[in-house]
């Protein structure tokens, strides 16, 4: 049945027996305000509530006292991540753009590091004094002593700084911590990472979709999750591989829940399953991979008896699910996941989710794994000069040979820490509470410790802001620009951010604050050009270089927020459309030659994970589908969804400890770390030997108001983490905690 | 006249509340008070479980004991099926609250009227759909006019078996429900 709303529209305002003004969400932004008569702006932009890129339109209204007010967010139409529609995190920017608790003027320390003492200073004095302090350390140990940590937008401006300084040392925790090390073992497999604006996951058209952990409805990428209620709504069927029964476990057919840690021993055992009953895509598999004979020699030892035994789940459940994988190959997929940092194995768990998808011919096939899109954009960096190569090697790859660019944010960690092959001095945070997304945070505490300098670039006094020594306040992305954003789904797009409002207080883009220290630091021919201190629009002009130099019209895209690229959109093989896997071989990697050849299994072997002691739970934690990591927690409108987290617990588990669901616990770890106290669920939603927490909350920053010391941390308790050798991605479910009465 | 109703495929809703703060936001509705929510109930024992998703706002009722016992005047029924509220006849009384059998009125603390979910009239006015549809990730919440039979609404009517809630106290909802649990293929 075709869903059509532009028709509804127009049959409600017919019937209602008004002129259709407009069927507002399929007009573009000028077209719209005009036809509400003016009093009313709508601005396209991008949402940055979390890094999925939604098209945001934001509608600005004038309030009693003449300023522009953000009043209401949509999700643009055009776009293809938010298809007219926003999560509830998106619908909340407003809270974060009037958030009272934002920094709204640079601040200095004046107190010691971490006791809250700052005072406000003009953005003259903040500069010059990062700049005189970097200098220090430049002049000291050399450029590679600054190392700079990011998440979002602003990375890109303070790593166009540090590689101008002539320093590689850039870390992102969404390598390491989260989705790196699945890319790596994707490219390991198909020469492509699973996805890069989203997972090149064709849910709507797929007729069995396999989820190990990710809980999508908790996990809200608005797309992805459109697009997973679309085949719930269609009947496909799901299976979810879960300790827990998440919202997505609620809507499959078949509910694994798995023994913690012992996914792969299914893996493996599906893909024996798969291959002893030819149930996999023979062709597909004899044209495009590489590696058959030994993964088929590799596998045979896992048997359904064994899995049964170690994943602690029926052998009837078991062959069921690989039996409608191979029923409905290549229409299947099993999902790649994203937040794959759990045990430290975490590649090869990786690479045989990678192998199944593989064997049964979804990837390049209808409701499996779309191709990359088509569609090249020149690249563009606005004729800035190379960089410098850096005075040293960076160290963000440790010794992980697969570890990506995007480096390992706990090894810059450990070499600020032990000085070792050289100082780290100075650092720049840029956009993420590192306090709260590396695990061991008494280690990120310690290293901060060591530095003669750091400095934080943020919205919010998180609780890694306030042990800045600078403290340099960031606008929220509903004041600024950024970008223009190559954006791949199905197809190539370009999108734009531009502010709805000027920014308030005294905060500023992180172009701009990247630009002026490029020039204080004496790398002007790095800053953007023609900037100046009292000029936000160079930024805006460069987009319209850049655009320019794409070939897109800039003013559309300004109006309508997202362009598509023309012809852009090729996911399925054909005949004219064959793939490409940028791997050794150029096939389908089962057998990794790469891996081979640094040491590494070729093919994924089975190892156990350490068990949790007698009498403690294994530590396992995820989202909540209104909050994004602690950066959303002080967001009125989302807090007062949920102010607080809860630690599930077993009802029978409760019962034994005499706990009473909704009472305050406190949870202890193994090495005695004692957590806030939070409340309990006691619930039939999760096994026995393990306790489950939505991450990101019990903030220590007695500057978040409304968050401060609301629920448990469970980074605070993620003191151990497994690292996985072949990417450096540090696996984070290898705790384990008790319970008590609080 | 349209008939407006909504019709809410709970299989589909994946719980993710983005109706509820487009409410808040499209409605100015107040701290801590909601024009709709989205309950979660799970039955059955681990690892047998089953879960319904259910929204809950105004049933825009037939038959509305909001209004029969409104003194005032101020809740009322409008051509199009919809039940709203006058703000300037308003008191504040209360008894609307009590006679809803949904819980799904309250009173606007800032202002001091009776308020509840208005399916939006402001935005149908303008041809656009009720904001919480509008943004509905799940495509759960479904809008139109009964009176059409090509509405998506009609269809969907048409084609499932649907249910209202509390029929047993003869309001007459206007609010539907298909699918109360997904399909088990
Ligand atoms: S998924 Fe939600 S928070 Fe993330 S970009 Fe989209 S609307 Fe914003
Ligand atoms: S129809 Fe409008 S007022 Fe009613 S629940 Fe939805 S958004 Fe709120
Ligand atoms: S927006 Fe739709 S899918 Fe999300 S909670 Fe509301 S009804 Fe459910």
């Amino acid at each position: 049945m075709a869903f059509s709303r532009r028709n509804f529209l127009k049959l409600a305002a017919m019937s209602a027996g008004s002129t259709l003004i407009a069927d507002t969400p399929f007009l573009s932004t000028r077209a719209r305000a005009e036809a509400e008569g003016g009093n009313v702006r709508y601005v396209a932009t991008s949402c940055e509530m979390c890094f999925w890129k939604c098209g945001v339109i934001a509608k600005v209204q004038k309030n009693k006292k003449g300023e522009d007010v953000v009043v209401k967010l949509e999700g643009n139409p055009f776009h293809p991540q938010s298809n007219g529609k926003l999560c509830a995190r998106g619908q909340a920017g407003i809270g974060q753009l009037y958030d009272e608790d934002r920094l709204k003027k640079p601040m200095i320390r004046t107190g010691e590091r971490g006791d809250g003492q700052y005072k406000e200073v003009s953005w003259e004095e903040a500069l010059d004094y990062t700049v005189e302090k970097l200098k220090a350390v430049v002049d000291k140990y050399g450029p590679h002593a600054v190392a700079m940590m990011s998440h979002g937008s602003p990375g890109d401006y303070f790593t166009n700084l540090l590689m101008a300084m002539g320093s590689g040392n850039i870390a992102f925790p969404s390598f390491a911590q989260c989705k790196g090390i699945r890319d790596v073992a994707w490219e390991l497999t198909f020469g492509h990472k699973p996805g890069s604006s989203c997972e090149r996951v064709d849910l709507k058209n797929s007729k069995v979709i396999v989820l190990f952990g990710t809980h999508l409805g908790e996990n809200m990428h608005n797309s992805q999750n459109q697009e997973f209620a679309e085949a719930v709504g269609r009947g496909a069927k799901i299976i979810c591989v879960d300790p827990r029964y998440s919202t997505a476990a609620a809507k499959a057919s078949l509910w694994l829940p798995i023994k913690p840690g012992t996914d792969m021993a299914l893996l493996l055992t599906w893909i024996n399953l798969i291959i002893s009953n030819g149930w996999y895509d023979k062709e597909y598999v004899e044209q495009y991979t590489v590696g058959f004979e030994e993964l088929k020699e590799a596998v045979k030892g896992y048997t359904v008896e064994w899995c049964a035994k170690e994943t602690e789940l029926h052998e009837a459940d078991i062959i069921e699910a690989a039996k409608d994988l191979g029923r409905y190959a290549p229409n299947v997929m099993i999902h790649p996941g994203r937040h794959v940092a759990w045990y430290g194995d975490d590649t090869q768990r990786s690479r045989a989710m990678a192998i199944i998808n593989a064997i049964l011919g979804s990837w390049g096939r209808e409701g499996g794994i779309w191709l990359p899109p088509k569609g090249k954009l020149a690249g563009f960096n606005d004729g800035i000069p190379e960089y410098p190569i850096p005075d040293e090697d960076p160290i963000i790859k440790g010794n992980y040979p697969f570890a990506g660019g995007e480096g390992l944010t706990q090894v810059v960690r450990d070499v600020t820490i032990t000085g070792k092959p050289y100082p780290i001095k100075a650092w720049f945070v840029c956009g993420t509470n590192l306090m709260k997304s590396l695990p061991a945070p008494e280690l990120t505490r310690k290293a901060i410790d060591s530095l003669d300098f750091i400095v934080a670039v943020d919205l919010l006094p998180t609780d890694t802001v306030m042990m800045a020594d600078v403290i340099l306040p960031e606008c929220t992305y509903l004041e600024r620009h950024d970008g223009l954003f190559k954006i791949e789904t199905r197809e190539t797009g370009v999108a734009i951010r531009q502010p709805a409002i000027e920014p308030m207080g005294e905060s500023k883009p992180a172009w701009w604050i990247g630009s002026e220290l490029c020039k204080r630091m004496g790398h002007p021919e790095y800053a953007v050009k023609d900037s100046s201190m009292d000029d936000l629009q160079a930024w805006e002009k460069r987009m319209r270089r850049q655009a320019k130099a794409w070939g897109i019209d800039f003013d559309k895209l300004a109006d309508e927020g997202y362009i598509t690229i023309p012809d852009s959109e090729a996911p399925y093989i054909t005949p004219e459309n064959q793939p490409v896997f940028k791997t050794p071989s150029k096939k389908i990697e089962l057998f990794s030659s790469e891996l081979d050849e640094k040491h590494f299994d070729p093919i994924p072997k089975y190892e156990k994970v350490e068990p949790p002691p007698e009498g403690m739970y294994r530590l396992v934690y995820g989202r909540s589908p209104v909050h994004t990591f602690s950066r959303t927690i002080n967001d009125q409108w989302l807090w007062e969804l949920q102010k607080e987290n809860q630690v599930w617990l077993n009802t029978k588990e409760a019962a034994r400890l005499g706990l009473k669901d909704n009472q305050y616990v406190v949870l202890e770890n193994q090495d005695k770390v004692v957590s806030n106290k939070v409340l309990v669920k006691v619930t039939e939603r999760i096994r026995q030997d393990c306790v489950y927490m939505v991450h990101g909350f019990g903030q220590n920053s007695k500057r978040l108001t409304r968050a401060y010391n609301k629920g448990a941390d469970d980074q605070q308790l993620i003191t151990r983490y497994k690292v996985d050798p072949i990417t450096g991605g540090t696996g984070m479910r290898v705790n384990f905690v008790t319970i008590k009465e609080a | 006249m349209p008939r407006y109703v909504m019709v809410i495929d709970q299989s589909r809703c994946i719980g993710c509340m983005s109706c509820v703060v487009a409410c808040k936001r499209e409605n100015d509705v107040p701290p801590e008070q909601y024009r709709t929510r989205v309950v979660e109930m799970v039955r059955g024992e681990f690892p047998r479980l089953r879960t319904e998703m259910r929204s809950e706002l105004c049933n825009h009722c037939d038959d509305p004991p909001c209004v029969h016992i409104c003194p005032t005047g101020a809740s009322h029924q409008e051509k199009d099926g919809t039940v709203q509220i006058d703000r300037r006849k308003c008191v504040g009384c209360k008894a609307c609250i009590t006679a809803c059998p949904y819980d799904v009125r309250y009173i606007n603390e800032e202002h001091g009227y009776a308020d509840k979910c208005s399916f939006c009239q402001h935005r149908l006015k303008e041809g656009k759909e009720p904001a919480c549809v509008a943004t509905c990730v799940g495509r759960s919440r479904i809008f139109g006019d009964l009176d059409d039979p090509n509405s998506e609404v009609s269809q969907l009517l048409r084609e499932n078996s649907w249910r209202v809630l509390k029929p047993e106290v003869g309001t007459k909802p206007h609010v539907y429900y298909i699918n109360q649990f997904p399909r088990k293929s």
